[in-house]
């Protein structure tokens, strides 16, 4: 809680913030005391026209929880690999001389670790046949 | 003018939730431009900064039914539209207004034809008819005005829920008779 007495630099920080808060509070209060309103006095007439999919008044083909297309999410997966292998690894690769004249032989594999777990994914994404473009 | 005009020296005043709620609903009437022909071009022409229907409180076309109050049926609309329509009305929720603009839209208009409806009133409960070919922007501000006094002659119990007034929630049956 904030000391309202206290001078501190600290606490007079805080308080110039409360009108801020008072202004979100406010704000969270108005609007849910406007929706709720809309519902109190907005008549409920639900019907099966009303609560069928808004197709620009068309009838609606199909539902609108249609499956997405698994091949765009192997797409998105090797991007994932790729991209993260290459802002670890070129760096890496640039400045590889110096750090291997700094910490040694553990430099080249603990980047091997690395990529052996992101490999994993790679092979997933292999099997699943995300390379054949059909 | 406005509500400050109301308030005495005490500070403050008084009113009823009918007061409030169609002082509230006239001015917040949000409309579904329905522009299916020309008279659209002047409905557009109501959103410039030269008519500005954001005086009345309608600048917010929604092109959604769920958020509209008011459709503004502006252009021809033919038997194969009318469906498309008559779909989008019952999609609004209620209470809901519908404007008649223009001669076509009213009573069929220079459309003496096979295909066209001959007034949307065979299908829709229209409101106000803005009368025109295309009317002007100023006709249909007025037939805006017009829906405003209808709403504030509204109460609260006019538009009752579904299961206090036993109001047949199944969606109408569009039969049109061609003629």
């Amino acid at each position: 809680m904030i000391n309202l007495n206290t001078k501190k630099l600290k606490d007079k920080m805080l308080i110039d913030y409360i009108p801020i808060f008072l202004v979100f509070g406010f704000a969270i209060l108005f609007s849910a005391a406007v929706v709720y309103s809309s519902s109190l006095f907005g008549p409920q007439r639900p019907n099966s026209e009303k609560l069928s999919t808004y197709e620009s008044g068309m009838k609606p083909i199909g539902t609108t929880h249609d499956r997405v297309s698994v091949k765009y999410y192997i797409v998105a997966m090797l991007f994932i690999i790729f991209d993260l292998e290459v802002i670890f690894v070129y760096p890496w690769a640039v400045q590889f001389k110096k750090l291997f004249t700094e910490f040694g032989i553990s430099i080249f594999f603990s980047m091997l670790l690395f990529l052996v777990v992101f490999e994993i994914g790679f092979l997933y994404a292999y099997k699943k046949g995300g390379f054949k473009w059909d | 003018m406005g509500l400050e005009s109301k308030l005495t020296n005490d500070g403050f005043f008084t009113t009823t939730i009918d007061a409030l709620a169609s002082w509230a609903r006239e001015n917040s009437v949000w409309p579904m431009p329905m522009g299916i022909s020309c008279c659209a071009i002047e409905m557009m022409a109501v959103g410039d900064p030269k008519y500005d229907i954001a005086r009345f409180g309608s600048e917010v076309m929604r092109f959604t039914p769920r958020q509209c109050d008011l459709m503004i049926v502006a252009g021809t609309v033919t038997y194969k539209m009318a469906h498309v329509v008559k779909k989008i009305f019952d999609q609004m929720p209620e209470p809901k207004w519908v404007i008649a603009m223009g001669a076509c839209t009213s009573s069929g208009g220079m459309y003496r034809s096979y295909n066209v409806v001959q007034g949307i009133d065979q299908f829709l409960p229209v409101d106000v008819y803005a009368a025109g070919c295309p009317p002007r922007p100023e006709n249909l501000l007025n037939a805006l005005m017009q829906i405003q006094e209808k709403i504030g002659k509204t109460r609260v119990k006019d538009f009752p829920d579904a299961q206090q007034s036993g109001f047949d929630t199944k969606p109408t049956d569009l039969s049109l008779s061609k003629n």
